[in-house]
Parts: C-alpha cells; structure tokens; sequence
C-alpha cells in the first residue's frame, strides 16, 4: 500500500502527527514505527524552549485543548539524540520545523533538511500557541510565502517541504496557493483550531496559557472540508492529511477528500497503537470497497461527485 | 522507564469494590503485573472505543499479581470525580478496559551494600496506594518502615490495616479528628522522623503535602522521594502536558514529564513553589513564566 506523496513513495500512507509522537521514541513499545509511512517529529526550534506554564491541557467533547508552547530541547539536541535513533530504528522521519521569524526557519532548514534519514520537512507555520500570536505566518498568504520560499531555498531538491496549514482562516485555498507558488512541494492539514476553555469552578480561564489548539475527532469535519477545498482547487498539489483520524474510516474519509497521506495525532494519546491500528483499518476498508491501490481511492469523492448527480442524486 | 516496557492490553474488569470512599478496581492486565515496582502508574482508557473523553486516566497501583489463577492482575484505588473516573466506577466484572502500563519511574529502594536503612513513608488520601507494597518491600530487605497517613476525613485513609504487617509504626492524622490524630501528616512528621532515626522518606499524596514532607525531611537530614500528581493527557511521554520544574544535577532547572521522567522525584529536586509556573532561569525560558 504504498503512498506516492510529492517526490517520496511512502511505503505506507499513515504517518504520525506532529506533536503527538514526540520523537517516536515514546511509541516504539507499542508499534513497529517501521511500519508507518513515516514518524512526523513534534516541531524541531533552534534553541531548547520550555514552553507555557500548567495547565496545558483540557479535556473537551471528543478532543482536547492544549497550550504547551512548543517545549523542545532544540535542534543540537534533536540531531544529536532523536534523529539517530529513527535512523538506527529504520524508521522514516519527516522533521516538522517551527520558528519566529523567516531566519530562524531557513536556518533550521539548513541544519535539518540535508541530514541523512530527512524524508521530508513540515513547516509549521500555524501553531498558535507561539509567543507572537499576532503573527501567525499561516494566516498571512505573503508571510507563509515567504517562510517556505525561504526554507525550499535551503533544503535539498531530493527533500519535499510540506507547508502545515491553519484551518483559523478566511480562505484556506489562498494560503495554500501562496505556499506552493513560494516552493512548497506539498501541503500539510490541518492544524490546531484556536479555542477556549473556562473552568466554571475556578471562573478562569482552563488552561495557563487561556487560550489552546483543539484537536482530536472533533475537528474532523473541518479537516476533511479543508483538504476538500484545496484538493479541489490545487488537484495536482500532494497533500498529508490529519485532524480528528482515529479509525480507518476517518483516515479514508480525508484520503477521499484529496490526502494523498493521512497522520493520525491526538488519537494517539487515547490509544498509542493508533497509527498502526489505522493504517490496517484503512486498508481493510479499500480492499472491502474494491480500491486496487491506495491511490485510486485519493481524490475519489470528487471524482464521484459528477457523475452521481449525472445519474440524478440530488447534490 | 524502568522495570521494562510497558505494554497495551485490553484489560478484563475482576472486580470493583468498595474501600471506604474509594473505590478498588483490579484488572486482568497480563504483561502489565509482571514488571510492576513500587511507585508504576498504569493509564487507563475510558468511556469505551468510541468514547468522547480521550485523554486516558492514570493511577498509581495498588497492587500487583503476576501470573497466578487470573495471568497477571493490577489493582488501583481511585475516587469518584469526575466523568473518566464516574464511568470506571460504574464497569462490571467482565467488562474491558485499556490499559498501558507499567508507566513511570518507581521509587528507588535504599542500595542493598547501604544496609539496612531507616524509613519513613507518607500517604495522603489514596495517594497511600503504593507505599503499602514499597513498605512490603522495604521490610524484606530489612529496612525499620515507619507510615504515617492522613486524609480529610476516616473515609478517605487508604491503607492503614495493610501497612501494620510491614511497619514498625503506624500514625494516622484526619483533618477532621474522625481517626488518629487531628491535624496534618506533617505535624507529627518531626517525632516520627526523630524516634525512628529516618534516612528515607517516601511520600505520595497531593503536591502540598509532598512539598510540606520533603521541607520536614530536610530539615531532619533524611532525603525525600515524592511521587507527584500532574494531569497527564497520555500517560506515555508524547503530549507534554505534565510537565513541572525539577532542578537537574546540574543545577538547570527544566520543565520535565511526570509521567516519564517521574513520577518519582527526589522531593529537594522539584521546586514546588514554582508548580504550575516556569520559574525564571529554566532551560529554554524567555522570561520568568515561559512562553506565552
């Protein structure tokens, strides 16, 4: 079931999600991470950062907020520790980067992206839980262009830079298109909404940090809706799907959407085989609606879509 | 992780009974029971696969039997509070539950080639899980176990008849005088230390008390390790949420996991002042407070 996404093939089309695997070390006990499609690394920064203060978590209907405030050891500490060990491991590595300031991102790139064992670089341009909240790079088309503009300038050709997309925009579709004309090779989405906790014991806010991403099953639907958008609007613009996968079906949900990949995040924390669990639900789930390839099924539902209403479906 | 990896198993409920307030759950968890030291937590899933409460439970436990009649059983003690733990105080034998575990780092036991040390261990509430199988433990290697236990109320000590078979004494203090001595733990932990001659002090319970035993153990000369209670998302290492600022060897003080790299501390590591904040000066902090 391999995965064709931008320039790699995939061996598989599940992959971990940024910050929710840490550096894939943690789930090795309960998974062969050799079998995923790759270990998308939780966001790698120059310095080592201690992220928010606690709490950092919140439990809400069928997903949760967190603020942690990308806690990293940094880039020297990753390259010298984590990415060895995925090396050693045999498992593929997609290094998610984050930073504050164009710089910062085209040195992590430079630093990163020619290291034996890369697959491929997520930028995450979206996370809200940074310090400058006012200058989120993903919700500003020419800010997000000129991040990965930067960073594909810096990492080798073979390397496919993924830009990580933020569902808390006006129009998705323009800030997608905006990555890919800067460079980007691929789109990541989606990620963390931006939401709100209040403990009505305390009457404060839940979390330290007041305000945190949402994830988990249900931010689903808005995931599948904006990988639909941009599959529809960019057709041939590789995508790695994720938000809210928990069962196979929710994977093939996004694949036929338009995710030519699919991570699974949150889930993770409910159940750390997760990924693996998913990818065989998913495959079960092809094989049992006659997909030969994975491939086939990427983009499907919009294939579908003329000729059900050819045959008269109501749309 | 010490004492092994921890594994994923679809638990089968045992039983579920009463202790007081509390609460006793033992789980058919086999692989889990095998590796279980002192001081482990297990995480468990709640509310069933398709569950809208995501984020797993963690408990220290209680007890653990490998092998034997049922292969392999774990035991936890908790309290009724909110919608994770209502809906595991409603699961009937036969029932299954997810668990991960052994999680965490266990307490240390004293070096065999030190002898036989002097022991004092503190629960509060059902945080007195697992001193009861450390004292056990304790006492095989010889070790002078001395417990004190306090809660609210008498309904919320855990362990006081367990303890009596390892302890050479036992104190009880409620808050409310309905068992022992009213008061706190910490006001009888000065005699206590002094009659026993304490080296060691192990303690688990709410972060107050931890912090409060760890200041009467230095000041008795006795290094305290404390078992901490962050809410933890995952249990496993992955989500970063249950982090707290420990002071290194090095004298950096870093945001670190309870879950992982705890949830035993040495008490005089963890600046318990600062719990819940980024103190000034921690590895990668901009400012005092972290990152906002």
């Amino acid at each position: 079931m391999t995965a064709p996404l931008a320039s790699v093939d995939l061996p598989a089309p599940v992959l971990t999600a940024s910050g929710c695997a840490a550096a894939g070390r943690e789930l090795d006990p309960f998974l062969d991470l050799t079998e995923l499609g790759a270990v998308v690394t939780k966001s790698i920064m120059l310095e080592p950062r201690s992220g928010r203060a606690t709490p950092r978590m919140a439990e809400t209907p069928s997903g949760m907020l967190n603020s942690i405030g990308l806690q990293g050891p940094g880039v020297a500490s990753f390259l010298a520790h984590d990415l060895p060990w995925l090396r050693e491991r045999g498992a593929r590595a997609v290094v998610s980067v984050a930073g504050g300031s164009v710089d910062e991102y085209a040195a992590l790139a430079e630093r990163v992206g020619g290291e034996e064992g890369v697959t491929a670089l997520e930028v995450n341009i979206s996370c809200p839980n940074v310090e400058s909240r006012g200058q989120v790079f993903a919700c500003d088309p020419a800010a997000a262009a000129s991040v990965l503009s930067a960073v594909r300038r810096r990492t080798p050709a073979r390397v496919p830079v993924l830009a990580k997309l933020s569902p808390d925009v006006t129009d998705i579709v323009e800030v997608a298109r905006a990555c890919v004309d800067a460079g980007a090779d691929g789109l990541s989405m989606i990620n963390t909404l931006l939401g709100m906790v209040i403990d009505t014991d305390t009457l404060r806010p839940a979390l330290a940090g007041v305000t945190g991403g949402l994830s988990g099953p249900a931010v689903r639907p808005v995931a599948v809706r904006c990988v639909w958008q941009v599959r529809a609007a960019l057709p041939d613009v590789p995508i790695l799907g994720m938000g809210g996968v928990r069962t196979g079906l929710d994977a093939l949900q996004l694949v036929l959407a338009g995710a030519d990949a699919v991570s699974v995040g949150t889930a993770t924390f409910n159940d750390p085989s997760a990924p693996l669990r998913v990818q065989r639900e998913l495959r079960q789930a092809l094989a049992e609606r006659g997909f030969a390839r994975f491939t086939d099924a990427v983009g499907a539902a919009h294939h579908q879509l003329p000729r059900r209403r050819a045959e008269g479906v109501p749309a | 992780m010490s004492g092994g990896r921890p594994v994923q198993v679809r638990a089968e409920v045992l039983t579920l009974r009463p202790v007081g307030d509390y609460l006793s759950l033992t789980l058919v968890a086999p692989g889990v029971a095998d590796d279980v030291r002192p001081g482990h937590f297990v995480a468990l899933a709640v509310g069933g696969e398709q569950s809208s409460m995501l984020l797993r439970r963690s408990f220290s436990v209680y007890r653990a039997t490998p092998g034997g009649r049922y292969g392999g059983t774990v035991e936890v003690v908790f309290a009724p509070h909110g919608a994770g733990t209502r809906w595991l105080a409603g699961v009937r034998p036969g029932d299954a539950v997810d668990v991960v575990g052994p999680l965490g780092r266990p307490f240390a036991l004293p070096a065999a080639s030190s002898g036989a040390a002097s022991c004092l261990l503190v629960g509060g509430g059902y945080g007195a899980a697992p001193l009861v199988a450390l004292a056990e433990q304790l006492r095989e290697r010889r070790c002078r176990v001395d417990v004190v236990l306090g809660a609210a109320s008498a309904g919320r000590l855990f362990g006081v008849t367990q303890v009596r078979r390892y302890a050479s004494s036992v104190s009880v203090t409620t808050e409310d005088g309905s068992q022992g001595e009213r008061g706190r733990v910490t006001d009888v932990l000065p005699d206590v230390m002094r009659r026993g001659g304490t080296q060691a002090v192990y303690a688990c319970g709410p972060m107050g008390m931890l912090a409060a035993v760890t200041a009467a153990a230095t000041r008795a000369g006795a290094v305290a390790q404390t078992a901490v209670e962050e809410a933890m998302a995952c249990g496993i290492g992955v989500c970063m949420t249950c982090v707290l600022p420990v002071v290194g060897a090095d004298g950096t003080t870093r945001m670190v996991r309870s879950c992982t790299e705890g949830p035993v501390f040495r008490g005089d590591r963890v600046r318990w002042a600062d719990v819940g904040t980024v103190p000034e000066g921690t590895l990668g902090a901009p400012v005092a407070g972290g990152h906002r």
